[in-house]
């Protein structure tokens, strides 16, 4: 089983198992990971579930495509490493996967 | 505002899907409808949030989007003339005394009603606030979410953050009053209308207007008035703006509102009804969609459409006490047929 480290803003650590298949955003709040609302349920709706993944893994969760990269105009304080977690699909390869949680979802 | 009070059977609260479909489960027992939404447009969350998103579990209609269900219901219901008041949040609703309800709206248009349906989905929509420290000092003053009246903009420095529809809307219809536009979107792409989009970047090109990539981190003043924005660009340097007014521009979220003052039973922000009327701990306001509960609740359009239909029977009951009620098919029905103008 993938494991995902979520980092809050103050520095606590969240590491959780994830299955394959499922979203970061899913695995966050099915393990109640604060911090993380995804309000419209992962419909990339919202722009409550926004992350920034560290450094070390932007090249294997991958760009945000047209639709995410729109709707993170709805994020606050949104870096390069932003990403909306409800597009990122945990996979094997990821296992290890370290986010960080914005002190504030909008 | 405070004109003349609407008279009427029903006023429903919230044009969201299950608002819409109430209007013709009332209509073909002969109840008139008003509907009351904030939002500019019907449709609730179907319209706002995912107008071109698909919904598969509509029946018989395997694959539809959120703004082709609205269309359908706004089409199915024409028939019953129901009146829309858009832009308006209802905030206060309160028996009449004798036994009807008396409603206000923020704009101050006044109903009276038999009957309330309260289909209000996840609450009002509100434009979302930026966390920006300080930002609460500013508001009503220096920061908006809105725009009333163009005229309150009459030489200001207005800076406009956002990359919508809205942000740039605004940003072209106040640009002739106000003494200097900076529009901040944090990236060279905008999610707007094109058209919009190549006004705004003549106008910048011609020196009439700032476009600058970045996002508001920071906001500086005193006593409520604005004086400068701190920006953040791509490389992370922070730069202040001078400004007197900032207008946020970043979508809209639901917020229970009002409903939560108007005396009724709350279960964790929602309203809870019986099963048979889907009626509220008061008689005669009823409450259905993603605002009510119930043992075994699901916030499935499809639900809410079964709710419509056995309130409207409980509605009925009050708005025409004296008519018995018989169950009809609309296939076989003349009497519905004609009410539907299909006869
Ligand atoms: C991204 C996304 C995908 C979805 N997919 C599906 C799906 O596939 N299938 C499905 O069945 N459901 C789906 N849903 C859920 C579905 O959209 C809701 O169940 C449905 O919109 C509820 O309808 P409603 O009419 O009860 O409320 P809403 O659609 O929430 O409408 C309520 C309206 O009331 C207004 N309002 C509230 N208070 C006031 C007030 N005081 N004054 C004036 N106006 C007020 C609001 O502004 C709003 O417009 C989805 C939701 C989202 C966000
Ligand atoms: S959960 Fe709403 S955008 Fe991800």
């Amino acid at each position: 089983m993938p494991k995902i480290t979520y980092i809050e803003h103050d520095g606590t650590k969240h590491e959780v198992d994830a299955e394959a298949g499922m979203t970061v955003m899913e695995a966050a709040v099915k393990n109640s990971v604060p911090g993380i609302e995804a309000e419209c349920g992962g419909a990339c709706a919202c722009a409550t579930c926004h992350v920034y993944v560290e450094e070390a893994w932007r090249k294997a969760t991958g760009q945000p495509e047209e639709m995410e990269e729109d709707m993170l105009d709805f994020a606050f304080d949104v870096r390069d490493s932003s990403r909306l977690s409800c597009q990122i699909k945990v996979s094997d390869e990821l296992d290890g996967l370290v986010v960080n949680v914005p002190e504030k979802q909008f | 505002m405070t004109g003349d009070v609407i008279k009427t059977d029903a006023v429903i609260i919230g044009a969201g899907p299950v608002g819409l479909f109430a209007v013709f489960e009332l209509g073909l027992l002969d109840i008139k409808t008003h509907l009351i939404d904030i939002l500019d447009k019907p449709g609730g969350q179907c319209a706002e949030l995912y107008p071109e998103k698909p919904i598969y579990d509509i029946p018989a209609f395997p694959i539809i989007t959120g703004q082709g269900l609205t269309d359908g219901l706004m089409e199915q219901i024409k028939p019953f003339d129901p009146v829309f008041h858009l832009q308006q949040r209802v905030d206060e609703l309160k028996s009449d005394g004798d036994g009807g309800f008396h409603l206000t709206t923020d704009i101050g248009t006044q109903f009276e009603t038999k009957v309330v349906i309260i289909a209000a989905g996840g609450g009002s929509f509100t434009p979302k606030r930026p966390p920006l420290g300080g930002i609460e000092d500013f508001e009503g003053t220096s920061v908006f979410y809105s725009v009333r009246r163009i005229d309150d903009f009459t030489d200001k420095t207005i800076l406009i953050a956002g990359g919508g529809d809205s942000a740039l809307d605004w940003a072209l219809n106040l640009h002739p009053v106000a003494k200097r536009i900076i529009l901040v979107h944090r990236r060279e792409e905008f999610r707007a209308a094109p058209d919009s989009v190549n006004k705004m970047r003549a106008l910048a090109d011609a020196g009439e207007l700032d476009f600058v990539i970045g996002q508001v981190m920071e906001l500086h003043g005193k006593n409520g008035q604005l004086e400068s924005a701190g920006i953040r660009a791509k490389d992370g340097e922070i730069t202040r703006l001078e400004c007197d007014t900032l207008l946020p521009f970043f979508g809209l979220t639901m917020k229970l509102g009002p409903v939560a003052d108007w005396g009724l039973n709350l279960e964790e922000n929602h309203i809870p009804v019986d099963t048979e009327k889907f009626e509220t701990s008061i008689s005669g306001i009823f409450a259905i969609g993603d605002i009510n509960t119930y043992p075994g609740k699901l916030k499935l359009i499809l639900s809410g459409f079964h709710e419509a239909a056995l309130m409207a029977r409980g509605a009925h009951q009050i708005v025409h006490p004296d008519s018995k009620l018989v169950f009809q098919y609309t296939t076989s029905s003349s009497s519905l047929q004609k009410k539907l103008g299909v006869k």
